[in-house]
């Protein structure tokens, strides 16, 4: 695996990266590199800045510092709350990213049938956002995400608002997906379990500023359980040094 | 790699998941029952008002020919509407009130939307375009007859002013509110400009600009009766006008005949922005 990592090129790269409002320093000079084909996690407590570093990947917002390249590519953005459109139906949702580039009506039918079917909706087309459940809404957002056709898809903390349950079955959802679709993962959370179970990568964190902390391989063999002994292992570890670093802030 | 073991999920237990958290379809209940339960607590208030009404009468609180009994002012109030000359005058009104409203609404619209668009021109007429709303449009007869002499465009000039501002109103707070989310997901799908208002401003504001049509319509209501009663256009028997008439005749009778007729339009017009504003709302899931 290591060795074809080196070779494949990376797709996101941030040298020394920093972001500042005001006089709050947000991000004290990250440098990481995302390389095609890669889940990195982002993992860090409150106020380490995760959230900031994907809005500026995803060019919501400019950098106060340093360099960050994505080569041009496009990046599609997934947030906590589905973020669906209500006065669209499910298909509508999934087609608006198609209309946006000026894709044709057949072909948009087409695809946001294609994209549906991968989240395992494609009997929900014409329902309504409302008419589904959060784990669903997801897949519908995941699908709209997909329909953009990005080379990075940011993800930030999508299934902190779901129940364990559901959240299992779509971290599944998500690597099938992830390995089918050839995609490449930059995924914020701040549950160290979840970021075990999902990436190549965990990226550790510090927080006020968020500076890389440690950088985590999760060589355990794909696809894995979040409750088998490697991951938990591997998640207490990690649980341990992010503990350490909240103590740092206590007063 | 090693191949790929059975851990993936097959797909019964995905749909499975999702077939339990969606909620079982309920049964609506027959047409008839339905309309029933919406229907008797209805007849039950004009019972009441009738009885109410009829006890005054019976009490001779005021003379017979002030106050008529609700028997004679349904037999009249019968009469009126069955003459064509009646449908005439509500002709003369009803195109009253809906080409001001219209006029309205483009106004108010445009207004709405150029305010919600350029920061300065919000400061400098945001808060007079609340501070109109709150006017009561009687104000603006005297001008509007100085300026427009007792003509249609006195009339109109009132309804579109009493309107318009909550129209604009309307546009205004459903564009300042639409939800911050919806706007970054817009903008990762690369919304700019037109499109960005095609597809996510003007209909993530939609609910809003229907309750200001729906308050637009009252006040634009409101202000078109107070004109009829005050500006009278000669050759134009509108409601307003009969109405005066009746009073010059001290025919109280007819007098309530015609508020009968104005209230029922009222709740008729109020009734259909009721159904858009339901449908809407069912749509985007905010009605259970």
């Amino acid at each position: 695996m290591s060795l074809l990592d080196q070779k494949t090129e990376s797709v996101v790269r941030l040298e020394g990266v920093s972001k500042s409002y005001g006089d709050l320093l947000a991000l004290d000079r990250v440098s990481l590199t995302v390389r095609q084909g890669e889940f990195v996690c982002l993992l860090g407590a409150s106020g380490c800045g995760k959230s900031t570093l994907l809005s500026l990947v995803a060019g919501l917002d400019a950098i106060t510092g340093g360099t960050l390249d994505i080569g041009g590519r496009k990046v599609s953005l997934m947030f906590q709350e589905a973020a669906l459109f209500p006065w669209l139906s499910v298909r509508g949702n999934v087609e608006l990213p198609l209309k946006l580039q000026g894709v044709s009506r057949a072909e948009r039918r087409r695809r946001a049938e294609e994209l549906l079917d991968i989240v395992r909706l494609a009997g929900f087309a014409d329902k309504r956002p409302h008419e589904l459940s959060g784990g669903m809404r997801q897949r519908v957002a995941l699908a709209r995400a997909l329909a953009q056709d990005a080379d990075i898809l940011l993800m930030d903390e999508p299934f902190g608002a779901l129940d364990a349950m559901t959240r299992d079955i779509l971290h599944d959802e998500l690597e099938r997906i992830w390995r089918e679709q050839h995609l490449t993962v930059l995924f914020v959370t701040h549950n160290v379990h979840e970021a075990v179970r999902l990436g190549d990568r965990v990226i550790l964190l510090s927080s006020r500023p968020g500076r890389v902390i440690e950088d985590y391989a999760i060589t355990h063999e794909r696809p894995r359980r979040i409750d088998s002994p490697e991951v938990s292992g591997q998640a207490a570890e990690i649980t341990d040094r992010l503990r350490s670093e909240v103590a740092r802030h206590a007063r | 790699m090693p191949a790929e073991t059975t851990l993936e999920r097959d797909d019964a237990q995905v749909s499975g998941l999702d077939a339990l958290e969606l909620a079982p379809r309920r049964e609506k209940g027959n047409l008839g029952r339905r309309v029933w339960r919406s229907a008797w607590p209805k007849l039950l208030a004009i019972a009441l008002v009738l009885l109410v009404w009829q006890s005054v009468v019976w009490a001779e609180w005021k003379p017979i020919y002030v106050l008529p009994s609700p028997a004679t002012v349904f037999t009249d109030l019968g009469n009126v509407i069955t003459t064509g000359d009646f449908w005439g005058g509500v002709r003369v009104t009803m195109t009253r009130a809906f080409t001001g409203f219209l006029l309205a609404v483009v106004i108010g619209t445009v207004i709405g939307a150029l305010v919600s668009q350029f920061a300065p021109l919000r400061a400098a007429i945001g808060s007079l375009i609340t501070g109109l709303q709150t006017m009561p449009s009687i104000m603006w007869f005297p001008l509007a007859i100085l300026l427009f002499q007792l003509s249609e465009s006195a009339i109109l000039f009132v309804v579109v002013l009493g309107a318009a501002p909550s129209v604009a109103n309307g546009l205004i707070s459903g564009i300042d509110y639409v939800p911050r989310t919806w706007l970054r997901a817009g903008q990762v799908m690369g919304m700019r400009g037109i499109a960005k208002y095609r597809h996510l401003i003007l209909p993530a504001s939609l609910p809003s600009f229907i309750s200001g049509l729906k308050q637009g319509w009252a006040f634009s209501w409101r202000s078109l009766m107070a004109g009829e009663l005050l500006v009278i256009v000669p050759g134009a028997l509108s409601i307003g006008v009969r109405m005066q008439q009746a009073r010059d005749l001290s025919d109280s009778s007819l007098v309530i005949c015609y508020i009968i007729v104005v209230l029922i339009i009222g709740i008729l017009i109020d009734v259909l922005f009721n159904k858009a504003d339901n449908s809407l709302r069912k749509r985007w899931g905010l009605l259970s």
